[in-house]
């Protein structure tokens, strides 16, 4: 008996009964359709938060006080560690593999101009930001350059804050307060929007030197490094670790890379998207139920024809075969129907909500279309052994 | 052709053991015609089934063309069968979703026949039970006689040396029995061997030769 006899039978039987094969499919369709819905939507966070990590520029290392062995961001645990200086920066900045240093104190103070004031966050910082954070400046310039361990009290608002401060009015050049200190607008920022729920707006500018003094502190909370790209991260990462640990005398900082940062973000939401993709499958376990039942209810239904068929000179194989085929064409329906309707439903997703990040995963739509053959296999071999088990005699008697 | 030597058929039933064919020896020549008579439960269609290949008979040996068959497996009694033997049911045995025509051509897509060659023979089996103009019907859109007609060329669409016929017309009309009389006596007469269970003595006596069986032995 041919292969594509076999199919051809198997496919003919199950348009034979249209509405009890598509009844059977839909549970295949609805189970393949929701995981590749499920998983476009893990797929789309998945580069929407890796997009957001990068949006702040990449070839970034970072530099925290205090060792740390995983990468919680401890800042200074251990009483002994020396806090990470502006000189460290400085210095760190001449080393060839780095392009630009921004050391980094944040805090909250009050912002006062004329008689508005508000709350928010203040970056210390230096003149690399634009350069690093890949961020534009909109109006006036950023702090000046080679001003890091005296700066003159200038600042740069976020967007927000300068429409909230001023309200349409020129901000260059206005005296503002922040905490008690007075400083000169120098600068307003492009508008950057939420990073990762953090709102890159709503902040203030500062000198490194001016936060240190105004929030109190030691030393920065972080070092940003940009690294020349044409450098391997090896290479750099070795650089900036051998020239701090002859600063401090011993390794009393921890370095974090874009790269790992990106990497362990990345499993992260791997895992999300598979434990998406699992609970799908909880409906395409639903879906092989379904072909079960119904390829067990077609060989009961059937067993004269067995009968017949083994009559007239099939073997027990070619039973076999048949019967698995009608599960496997079942299946592959299922499969190739619930692919289109969940890229349909992915589209109509993108059509309609176009802030939702969804993106097709094909490895899953894929994995999903494989799957659906698989329990067409599966469960069409139960149904199938049992038809071909049967006696000839004995099935042509049945009815 | 067919050479039964000390076949026994026994079913356990419970408790109770039938004994549905008693040591029959029986030797059928190649293009005989050859009726089964006999009354009810005298074991007629389990003879024809083990000739059939069927049933597997209790003891005895079954050699069909100098070929001891009774000890073949599955696959081999399969092949037998496609190869060798048709068989004509007293309830037709059509498979009801498929047309005239495709029920004939199934013994040939079980062999592996390629498609054209398939096409061709089909359209001449119907030819030759004169249903050209159904070969697209439905068993549902058929009569009896037209049904067993199919079924015949069915039978037949292997070119088999063995025509067996259980009970044929029993259940068709006295004018369509006539018809597949005729039909298969027509196939007897171009040398295949025809075997038919019947309980008309008229219709059995056209035979060449008459078996009766009574309780499972030949008289
Ligand atoms: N599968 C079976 N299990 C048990 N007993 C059986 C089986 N098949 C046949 N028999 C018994 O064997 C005997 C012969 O049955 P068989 O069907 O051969 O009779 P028959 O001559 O064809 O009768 P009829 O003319 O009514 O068709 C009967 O007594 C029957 O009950
Ligand atoms: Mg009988």
């Amino acid at each position: 008996m041919r292969y594509i006899d076999v199919f051809n039978l198997a496919y003919r039987t199950v348009i034979s009964h249209k509405l009890r094969s598509i009844l059977t499919a839909l549970g295949l369709i609805i189970g393949i359709a929701s995981v590749i819905v499920l998983t476009s939507i893990g797929r789309g966070v998945h580069s929407y938060v890796l997009s957001e990590f990068t949006q702040f520029g990449t070839n970034l290392i970072a530099v925290f006080p205090g060792k740390t062995t995983t990468l919680g961001l401890s800042g200074a645990t251990i009483s002994t560690v020396r806090p990470l200086s502006l000189a460290d920066a400085v210095s760190l900045s001449k080393l060839d593999s780095i392009s630009a240093a921004l050391p980094l104190v944040q805090g909250n103070a009050r912002i006062e101009a004329d008689k508005k004031q508000r709350r928010t966050t203040v970056l210390g910082v230096g003149a690399a930001v634009p350069e690093i954070w890949k961020i534009k400046v909109a109006q006036g310039r950023f702090l000046p350059k080679n001003e890091q361990a005296n700066p003159r009290a200038f600042a740069v608002l976020g967007h927000k804050l300068s429409v909230e401060l001023f309200a349409g009015r020129n901000p260059l050049g206005q005296r503002i307060r922040i905490g008690s200190d007075r400083f000169r607008v120098l600068g307003v920022m492009e508008k950057k929007g939420q990073m990762m729920g953090y709102d890159m707006d709503d902040t203030i500018y500062i000198p490194t030197a001016k936060a240190l003094d105004m929030f109190d502190r030691e030393g920065v909370m972080e070092i940003d490094l940009l690294y020349n790209s044409k450098i391997q991260l090896k290479q750099v990462e070795k650089e900036v670790k051998r020239l701090l640990q002859r600063r401090h005398g011993r390794e009393d900082f921890s370095i974090i890379t874009q790269d790992q940062m990106l990497k362990s973000m990345d499993s992260i939401l791997n895992v999300l998207t598979l434990s998406v993709a699992a609970l799908g499958s909880i409906s395409l376990l639903v879906g092989s139920v379904g072909i079960l039942t119904i390829m067990t209810i077609a060989v009961s239904e059937r067993i004269s024809e067995i009968g017949l068929l083994r009559a007239v000179g099939a073997e027990r194989g070619m039973i076999f075969k048949m019967f698995l085929s009608e599960a496997l064409v079942l299946s592959f329906i299922g499969g190739v129907v619930g692919i289109f309707l969940g890229i349909f439903i992915v589209q109509m997703i993108k059509f309609a909500m176009p802030v939702l990040p969804v993106q097709l995963a094909w490895f899953y739509i894929l994995a999903a279309f494989i799957i659906s053959l698989l329990i067409g296999v599966i469960a069409g071999v139960i149904p199938a052994i049992k038809a071909a088990k049967l006696h000839p005699l004995d099935a042509l008697r049945a009815e | 052709m067919i050479e039964l030597e000390n076949i026994h058929r026994t079913f356990q039933v419970g408790e109770q053991s039938v004994h549905a064919l008693n040591n029959i020896n029986l030797t059928i020549n190649k293009g005989e015609y050859v009726s089964i008579m006999g009354p009810s439960g005298s074991g007629k269609s389990t003879l024809l089934n083990v000739i059939a290949l069927l049933d597997q008979p209790s003891s005895g040996i079954y050699s069909l063309n100098n070929q001891i068959v009774t000890q073949l497996d599955d696959n081999q009694l399969a092949q037998v069968r496609r190869e060798n033997i048709g068989f004509v049911f007293q309830f037709f045995h059509l498979i009801a979703r498929y047309s005239a025509a495709e029920n004939i051509e199934i013994p040939m897509i079980l062999a592996g026949v390629p498609i054209q060659e398939r096409k061709q023979r089909v359209a001449d089996a119907l030819l030759a039970v004169d249903l050209q103009q159904r070969a697209t019907h439905r068993p549902d859109q058929l009569s009896g006689g037209q049904i067993q007609r199919v079924a015949i060329a069915r039978a037949m669409i292997m070119q088999p040396q063995i025509l067996l016929a259980d009970e044929p017309t029993g259940n068709l009309d006295s004018k369509s029995g006539e018809g597949i009389i005729e039909l298969l006596e027509n196939l007897n007469q171009k040398q295949t061997t025809l075997v038919m269970i019947t309980h008309d003595e008229a219709l059995g006596s056209r035979a060449q030769r008459i078996i009766r069986l009574i309780d499972g032995k030949i008289v």
